[in-house]
């Protein structure tokens, strides 16, 4: 059976240089850097939310958008990260600094123990162990002493740098904008390197890109491992954030949350995928009153953009 | 362990087994027709349980709350939710048949996810009461209490699955079945309808799994919107121990983690707070060193 022949964007151009980018993202982030000077409180923790957001869809969106494989366990990777910074910091004194690279090995790890088996099945495999994944460091988190059981865990020190110490809204919202503008240019070199086209060649036809060399398994591997990173980073920064994490800020919702940001702005692209951050992220404000229709409302709007406008709200018109 | 332990968790472990394989059945079917992880399926079960309860009450009224109530609510659940799953085909996967896999993916995900929201909606995340009066009478074997009830689910889940098989070997609709699942494009060649096939595959998946809901929900005696979701990755599982798109194989894949799980959370170390644990690891355990399950055809990805 013939599948219909997708074309294959002939090379990926560098986003940077186009003005219907460059232009909203400046302003974007005019906007983001002098935001909590004008906003009271309640709307920098939201913006605070949405950066947390950004970061975390545009790692997903390493995985799902680059290198087209269905991770369903997301929020797994940002509690491995969140908790492996607390307990570091809270349990053992660590300073939160030193506890980061301490978490991206430990997401790393974690990553290889469930993408190395079943990233050389077929793809639909690697939804459901994710998925499976999810769940199980989530009972673990819930049942483990060192992990302070079902309530959490408490008294995560705050971050210091340079003798300040990041205490208010305002401080941890600069850091997650730093936090989300470090990823976005990790995410904008990683896409046009020799690592990225081989994701996004491995992505339209796998066959054809073992065929010209490609070994397709490492590749997965390496973008599920840079996936996990950056969610472990972004749990580093939350748990200190929060100083008090629980097993129920990583559920399988919230990994639901996370891939419809990415989904809905337009897979694989970064502009889309910030702006389907930050749409997922006043998702909660805008449904407020919703109370248990609110899961609905997030599944028809997943399920719809699937079926209307499979490419996002904001395609790439390259492909 | 003791052997009265032995005999009783052999018992659970059948009774859970048996609903895992009906389950692991619509799964394995589907999968193997148009290959899709129908993500849905879990919550396909669950909506099962919740027609099954709605129709159990109604008929309670005049039947009683016994077998006979039973039996009804089964099969009015299996043939309603079996056209509810031949109408997600229609309305979501078809129209994604020819997209890309990620998408399609996606798009069981959302579908799964529309049918769990919708009964969050309207019952509220409550647990509701599933009471049946089905006696306790049964035989002992030395000091374990065997219910007729619980003889009687899994011998139904055996027949349901029996019925099943000889259906897919013995009938022209299970030959264009099989077909399909071989080569869909030459299938279409030969005069087979393949969108009819399809919607069959759903149907029939679709009201195994509704059968199984109400036979869980009337022997636990409660349903609730979320009971779909780690079902649905235990039949998964399932499936895949016992070969991903093979009849036999998703009937002893689930009898086998129904048992694997009964004497896994009962040895000492292993509590049944890590029961789920013990699944996934064997789930992984089985990627890695027999993807293709015990029965399953080795199956060479082409895109």
């Amino acid at each position: 059976m013939i599948d219909e022949v997708r074309t294959m964007p002939t090379a990926v151009q560098p986003q940077l240089m186009r003005w219907s980018v460059v232009l909203p993202g400046l302003a974007a982030l005019a906007v983001a850097l002098v935001l909590p000077q004008f906003a009271n409180a309640y709307v920098t923790e939201v913006a605070t939310t949405a950066l947390l957001y950004v970061v975390l869809c545009l790692g997903l969106n390493i995985v799902v958008g680059y290198a087209g494989l269905l991770d369903l366990g997301y929020a797994a990777f940002f509690a491995v990260g969140a908790y492996t910074s607390g307990i570091l910091t809270a349990e053992f004194g660590f300073n939160f600094w030193l506890t980061i690279p301490v978490a991206m090995v430990a997401a790393c790890v974690a990553g290889i123990i469930i993408g190395a088996p079943t990233l050389r099945l077929r793809s639909d495999y690697l939804a459901i162990v994710t998925l499976g994944f999810g769940e199980i460091v989530r009972i673990i988190a819930r049942n483990l002493d060192i992990t302070g059981g079902a309530s959490g865990l408490i008294g995560i020190e705050r971050p210091e740098i340079f003798g300040f110490k990041l205490m208010q809204v305002q401080h941890f919202y600069y850091a997650f904008l730093v936090l989300a503008l470090l990823t976005a240019f990790v995410c904008l070199s990683v896409e046009r390197s020799r690592m990225g086209r081989a994701w996004f060649y491995v992505r339209y036809d796998e066959d054809a890109a073992a065929g010209i060399g490609i070994n397709r398994v490492t590749a997965k591997l390496q973008a599920y491992m840079m996936g996990a990173v950056i969610a472990s980073v972004a749990g580093c920064l939350y748990a200190a954030k929060m100083t008090a994490i629980s097993p129920e800020s990583f559920t399988f919702n919230q990994s639901l949350l996370i891939l419809l940001g990415v989904v809905l702005g337009g897979m694989g692209r970064i502009p889309g995928v910030v702006l389907g951050a930050v749409l997922v992220a006043l998702l909660p404000e805008v449904l407020r009153g919703a109370g248990t229709y609110r899961p609905l409302v997030t599944a028809v709007a997943l399920l719809a953009i699937m079926l209307f406008r499979p490419n996002g709200l904001w395609p790439d018109k390259r492909v | 362990m003791t052997l009265d332990l032995l005999i009783q968790q052999l018992v659970n472990g059948l009774i859970v087994g048996s609903f895992y394989a009906l389950i692991a059945l619509g799964y394995s079917m589907v999968f193997g027709v148009i290959k899709l992880l129908n993500f849905a399926h879990g919550d396909i079960y669950m909506n099962g349980a919740f027609v099954g309860l709605i129709v159990f009450s109604f008929v309670g009224l005049w039947v009683g709350n016994g077998w006979l109530g039973v039996v009804c609510a089964l099969l009015v659940s299996m043939l309603a939710v079996g056209l509810l799953g031949v109408i997600i085909e229609r309305f979501a996967y078809r129209p994604m048949r020819n997209a890309p896999r990620l998408s399609i993916l996606i798009t069981a995900l959302g579908a799964s996810m529309v049918l769990n929201g919708t009964a969050l909606a309207l019952t509220g995340g409550r647990h509701y009461a599933f009471n049946t009066d089905l006696g306790f009478a049964g035989v002992d074997i030395s000091t374990v209490h065997i219910t007729y009830t619980q003889m009687v689910l899994v011998a139904a889940s055996i027949a349901l699955m029996a019925g099943m098989q000889a259906f897919v070997s013995r009938t022209m609709y299970g030959k264009a079945m099989r077909a399909v699942s071989i080569d869909m494009g030459a299938s279409r060649l030969m005069g087979i309808d393949v969108d009819r096939v399809i919607a069959l595959t759903f149907f029939m998946g679709s009201a195994l799994a509704a059968g199984g809901g109400v036979m869980a929900g009337a022997y636990y005696g409660s349903v609730h919107f979320f009971m779909g979701f780690i079902m649905g990755l235990k039949a998964f599982t399932a499936a895949v121990i016992g070969g991903i798109g093979s009849v036999p194989g998703a009937m002893l894949g689930g009898l086998l983690l129904g048992l694997l799980e009964a004497f896994g959370s009962s040895l000492p170390f292993v509590g049944s707070e890590w029961r789920d644990v013990f699944v996934f690891g064997t789930l992984i355990l089985f990627l890695v060193f027999k993807p293709t399950g015990l029965l399953g055809r080795s199956v060479v990805e082409r895109v």
